[in-house]
């Protein structure tokens, strides 16, 4: 099975996808859609077979495949997959047909077109697949850059409906704070070319060449600086957040749920990917810095969250606050930590990608994301409510389901190394508890006060494919998450111990304690 | 060595066999009521005829599983009655091995019947109680799952799966105290007990970690093994122990934490007897019994439990004897009598075995008397007022007989459950000795009195005295006895409420079978003797009885409570549980509103402007670009362009170079 260039035909789909619903005449809008429906349920198919095929405790990228691109820059289309980078294309390759079936009839008030916006979302999912598949650094940063542009249309020309000011300047917004970070990203990336020739005798982009390379503290400094910012405007993490709250509230639905499940964690898969092992003194510099800005997005997201009217700003606070939990965990520097962070990062692609699903179903139904324009809906509405409260119980991390596993991980990680920050993080818990199950009472509780809620559809057949293999997943990675444990761990323990961090050992172990087996 | 560290077993070593034969099948006992739950939730409207037989029979299989795993514990061996089952490996992360493991011992078997023995009573009398509700199905479903939720909290084999069951004994109580979510009343208590509980649960969550960050495990053998090792420093013992102390008071309605006990009531009867009752709220008091290789190892922490279980007890009494909602003062009076656990357990060795005496008999009793209450606002159209009721018992006379039963368990009177086993609490704390023992020994006794007039009020202005009602006019009342499936529960909880005290009590049976678990209670030196004690609670409860009927039987009820600046001070606040909610209000939750409105303020102007400065100025460019969409793209292709253009010169540069 070595053979199969399963990264590479991961993204030739979608791309291939892209255009073909491109070149669809305008008026196969339902053809447009099945087409895309199809291409990302055999891309799911696709990813799931790659996890499998993926050997978790074999060191070193899998799937691997080069061929030179700009061959005198050192450039070239280089991909393949650790134990981190395959379970995120994996929760992209799930969450795409989720968002498919989710946005049927929401291109129809788009500008653009339905097909275009079918087109949109597959050449998202080709730059998601790209960004995490690259092993060249070059590469990556075209990924990376041009995954904004499909984002960008989304937002901007199928975004809330009747706020045409409001979404693009959310559009512009994002596209601005991104390219920002970009453009810091492009010279440390440059940066770490000039050090490969200076170091190597040739330029190279090569991660694993790269990552060989014995920098100096301060270039390591300045280059981190690059990354980092960048990924913490993506992530985001505080203080670089404020364009999320707007792209969040005005991105259509599944635009939301890509965007927050997955392309923000782009952000916290650099720090992992590329500041750490790339700057590892740097990493250590700084990491108190990201501690704390980590710590106080937790607090600070959260008690935004409280504070919002908008459902949808509403979610995308929340997020910042999960952000926190997911930065803490990669500058903890312990397996357990990492591990967790990477957990995190999936399981709040889900936790939220459910949020954003039915609250875009509920302000489908009344046009109107504030929060006081409800009320009552678990009567009019059971099962929206129901999937809504089981969104928000995994968002709150509650133990059964996904969430828990990984911000327990990632609290009890970052115990070992940092006590006192572990403290003050787990009592960001009792904010996660006020923030969802407020907006669940504001919402879902009470009478029904406005009448013309009353009359509310409940969630269709589609709505219920929708949201049942989420829900289903959300339940099953937090009673069973082994599985993905275990292909992510060996690369996060990887990449910790190559830079010189190991678990710190209990201070009185007790005897018998196996590090390795599960069984008592 | 203290006695409990010998015997867990030679060696202060704790050991649990591997599973095998009818313990293999613990994971039944969890999984029969949430499989009951599954298909009520996923089955939906299509099981509305049959789901509350559905959850029932889940119930009352899991009890049978139960029966057949505790008979099979008493035929092994004194010493061997610990079986560990490990299920799979839950959450494995190199030196972090969580596994999905179940433990059967003397301790946890106890509470599996009780939950399940209780659990099944209250979903058979929910049966009627329910009957007339639409949403019935989910009733039963929420009920299922709560009891999934508290088997996996007193069977996990490590604390984390405790921790599990733990904050899931916490949801299923958040949906049933909501269940009438149409009011936002119950909206609100269903939050309120949510958000305390989580406070408490940082608290047990942090616990955890300080277990892993020194052990490297959190399994309760590792755990307990090294605590009575002793190789655990006594300053985070000490911690580990305040911080499980803080998820006690938050699960169990204890001092600080105890505001959302009250307002839980919200919730159906039926809830408010289960969860809110016989068993979550006592999870607490399990906790800290199960932990007690941690407690005995750390005075200080059991100090705090004691002062903690003595505070509650009389909070608890003086707020139950203000209100006139017959389910305020029953919470109220839980909130107490969980206290007298508290106290119990805080004693150490002494006391470990009779907290959970008393802890068995209050979850029958207690029980028993809110099924009872539930009968008496069934029957009079859901008034919960006391001052409306009066001369029931004429009408009800199996919830009468019942409810008395129940009321002379809780005062203590003899033979019933309540004297044997707060008698036993009361002696206990007085034989601590010094100032303390005396202290916390005129505490429980003074909180015996005043339940004793409490109760007594409640009884009688409930069942006896004038009625003040009608069976005429625009608000007439009929009441009339409950259904069968009803009062059955309650015949056989008031078997339980006379009966369990002398069963697990007298002659010291529960302190011997539970000793391989929370070491032996050894025979103290009696600083009074147990004789003249027993006479002297008697006589203080007594004249709290006395004073009862004095002010409610032979005085006529007034059927308006007077208004707060006719009655003492102490009594308005009591009407305000001693002002616990105002104290929450003005320290926690106002100063949060402004500091949220104070961050959104913040993100708005001071964040967004200064980082995003940039934005703010394209926010006023936008409004030019809007009309060419055009030029958006552009600006990005622009952009872009100009971006590899630099990526380009660059390299050509750095090549030359």
């Amino acid at each position: 099975m070595h053979t199969v260039p399963w990264l590479t035909i991961l993204l030739v789909i979608p791309v291939a996808g892209a255009i073909l619903v491109a070149l669809l005449p305008k008026r196969a809008s339902t053809l447009a859609k099945q087409v895309t429906l199809v291409l990302t349920l055999v891309e799911l198919v696709l990813a799931v077979l790659a996890t499998i095929a993926y050997e978790p405790d074999k060191p070193g990228f899998q799937f691997a495949q080069r061929y030179d691109w700009i061959k005198q820059f050192g450039v070239s289309y280089s991909v393949g997959a650790d134990g981190i980078s395959i379970v995120l294309i994996l929760l992209a390759s799930v969450l795409m047909p989720v968002v498919v079936l989710a946005s049927w009839h929401e291109a129809e008030e788009g500008k653009r077109g339905v097909g275009a916006f079918f087109s949109l979302l597959l050449a998202l999912q080709a730059g998601m697949v790209g960004v995490f598949a690259a092993t060249d650094v070059f590469l990556f940063y075209v990924f990376f850059e041009a995954m904004l542009i499909p984002m960008y249309f989304l937002i901007g020309s199928y975004g809330a409906p009747k706020e045409q000011t409001q979404r693009s300047y959310a559009a512009v917004k994002f596209l601005l704070y991104s390219l920002f970070g970009g453009l810091l990203m492009l010279a440390a990336v440059i940066g770490l070319y000039v050090v490969s020739v200076h170091q190597l005798g040739h330029g190279t982009f090569d991660f694993a060449a790269l990552r060989q390379m014995h920098i100096d503290e301060d270039t390591q400094k300045w280059l981190f600086l690059g990354f980092f910012i960048a990924f913490a405007i993506k992530a985001p993490l505080f203080p670089f957040h404020t364009w999320l709250p707007d792209a969040g509230a005005q991105s259509p639905t599944g635009g939301a749920v890509l965007l927050v499940g997955v392309l923000d964690k782009v952000g916290t898969f650099g720090l992992l990917r590329y500041c750490i092992p790339l700057f590892p003194d740097a990493a250590d510099y700084f990491a108190p810095l990201v501690l704390a800005l980590a710590v106080i997005g937790i607090f600070y997201g959260a008690l935004l969250a409280i504070g919002q009217r908008d459902m949808k700003r509403l979610v995308s606070y929340t997020s910042l606050a999960h952000f926190g939990f997911i930065a803490l965990g990669c500058f903890a520097f312990t397996s357990q930590a990492g591990t967790g962070a990477v957990l995190y990062m999936v399981n709040h692609g889900l936790s939220t990608g459910l949020l954003f699903l039915v609250v875009g179903f509920l302000v489908a139904r009344r046009g109107s994301r504030d929060v006081d324009a409800y009320g009552g809906m678990a009567k009019v509405t059971p099962v929206l409510a129901g999937v809504f409260l089981i969104a928000g119980l995994s968002s709150l991390a509650l133990p059964g389901l996904n969430s828990f596993v990984s911000e327990f991980l990632v609290l009890v990680g970052t115990f070992t190394e940092y006590k006192a920050l572990a403290i003050v993080a787990t009592c960001g818990i009792v904010l996660a508890a006020i923030y969802v199950l407020h907006l669940y009472k504001r919402t879902m509780t009470g009478p029904v006060v406005h009448e013309e809620n009353k009359l509310v559809a409940d969630l269709s057949l589609r709505e219920k494919l929708v949201v049942a293999p989420v829900v289903a997943l959300i339940v099953a990675l937090g009673v069973y998450p082994k599985p993905l444990i275990d292909i992510i761990r060996p690369t996060v323990t990887a990449t910790f111990t190559d830079v010189g961090h190991h678990d710190p050992a209990p201070s009185v172990p007790v005897a018998g304690v196996t590090t390795t087996g599960g069984h008592s | 060595m203290t006695p409990a560290v010998a015997a867990g077993a030679e060696g202060g070593a704790v050991h649990y066999a591997a599973a095998s034969g009818a313990f293999s099948l613990s994971w039944l006992l969890i999984a029969l009521p949430l499989a009951g739950a599954a298909v009520l939730l996923l089955g939906g409207k299509r099981t509305d005829k049959f789901g509350h037989v559905v959850g029932t029979v889940a119930a009352l299989a899991s009890f049978v599983v139960g029966l057949v795993i505790f008979f099979t514990l008493v035929g092994r061996d004194g010493s061997d009655r610990a079986v560990s089952q490990h299920l799979f490996s839950w959450i494995p992360v190199n030196g972090f091995q969580v596994d999905a493991g179940l433990l059967v011992d003397q301790l946890s078997v106890v509470f599996v019947l009780l939950i399940t023995g209780v659990g099944t009573l209250i979903h058979i009398y929910s049966i009627g109680y329910m009957a007339h509700d639409p949403g019935r199905r989910k009733f039963f479903a929420y009920m299922n799952l709560f009891l999934a939720s508290m088997l996996l909290l007193v069977l996990g084999n490590n604390f984390l799966a405790l921790y599990a069951g733990w904050e899931l004994v916490g949801l299923s109580s958040f949906l049933l105290i909501k269940f009438w979510e149409y009011k936002p009343a119950a909206a609100t208590a269903a939050n309120k007990a949510f958000y305390m509980n989580r406070v408490g649960d940082v608290g047990l969550a942090i616990a955890i970690m300080f277990m892993f960050g020194t052990l490297g495990s959190t399994n309760y053998d590792h755990v307990f093994t090294a605590a009575a090792g002793g190789a655990i420093g006594h300053g985070t013992i000490t911690a580990i122990a305040l911080l499980l102390l803080l998820g006690a008071c938050g699960k169990s309605g204890q001092f600080p934490l105890q505001a959302w006990l009250p307002d839980a009531m919200e919730g159906p009867t039926p809830i408010s007897a289960l969860i809110h009752a016989a068993t979550m709220v006592t999870a607490g008091v399990y906790l800290i019994a199960r932990s007690a290789p941690v407690f005995n190892e750390t005075q200080a922490a059991r100090t705090v439990v004691v002062i903690i279980g003595a505070v509650t007890i009389l909070i608890g009494c003086v707020i139950g004897c203000a209100y006139d909602d017959i389910k305020k003062v029953l919470a109220y009076s839980t909130v107490s009598q969980i206290g007298y656990m508290f106290l119990a357990v805080g004693l150490g060795p002494a006391g470990y075995a009779l907290g959970i005496a008393h802890l068995l008999a209050h979850g029958f009793f207690k029980a028993g008397l809110f099924l009872g209450s539930g009968s008496v606002i069934h029957a009079m159209d859901d008034e919960q007022d006391m001052r409306r009721y009066g001369g029931l018992w004429k009408y009800m006379k199996v919830t009468w007989v019942t409810f008395g039963l129940g009321y002379l368990a809780i005062i203590g009177c003899p033979p019933f459950s309540g004297f044997f086993t707060k008698d036993k609490i009361i002696e206990t704390a007085f034989d601590k000795g010094g100032t303390s023992g005396y202290i916390l020994g005129i505490v429980a006794l003074l909180g015996a009195g005043i339940t004793a007039f409490y109760m007594t009020r409640l009884f009688l202005m409930t069942f006896h005295g004038k009625a003040r009602w009608s069976h005429e006019g625009a608000d007439a009342k009929h009441p009339h006895e409950s259904p069968t499936t009803m009062t059955g529960p309650m015949i056989l909880l008031a078997i339980g409420s006379v009966a369990a005290g002398a069963l697990f009590v007298v002659g010291g049976t529960l302190q011997d079978w539970l000793a391989p678990v929370v070491g032996e209670h050894g025979e103290a030196d009696h600083v009074l003797s147990p004789t003249v004690l027993t006479l002297l609670t008697l006589v203080v409860s007594a004249g709290g009885l006395a004073g009862a009927v004095l002010r409610y039987q032979l005085r006529p009820v007034d059927a308006v409570a007077k208004p707060d600046a006719a009655v003492s001070p102490l009594t308005v606040a009591a009407r305000h549980d001693l002002y616990a909610n105002t104290f929450n209000e003005a320290a926690f939750m106002i100063p949060g509103n402004y500091l949220v409105r104070f961050l959104v303020w913040f993100d708005k102007i001071i964040i967004d402007g200064l980082v995003g400065g940039t934005a703010a100025t394209i926010g006023g460019l936008s409004g030019r670009l809007r009309r060419t969409q055009t030029g958006y793209v552009r600006t990005y292709a622009l952009s872009m362009l100009g971006g590899t253009i630099l990526v380009v010169g660059a390299l050509l540069l750095v090549r030359a170079g």
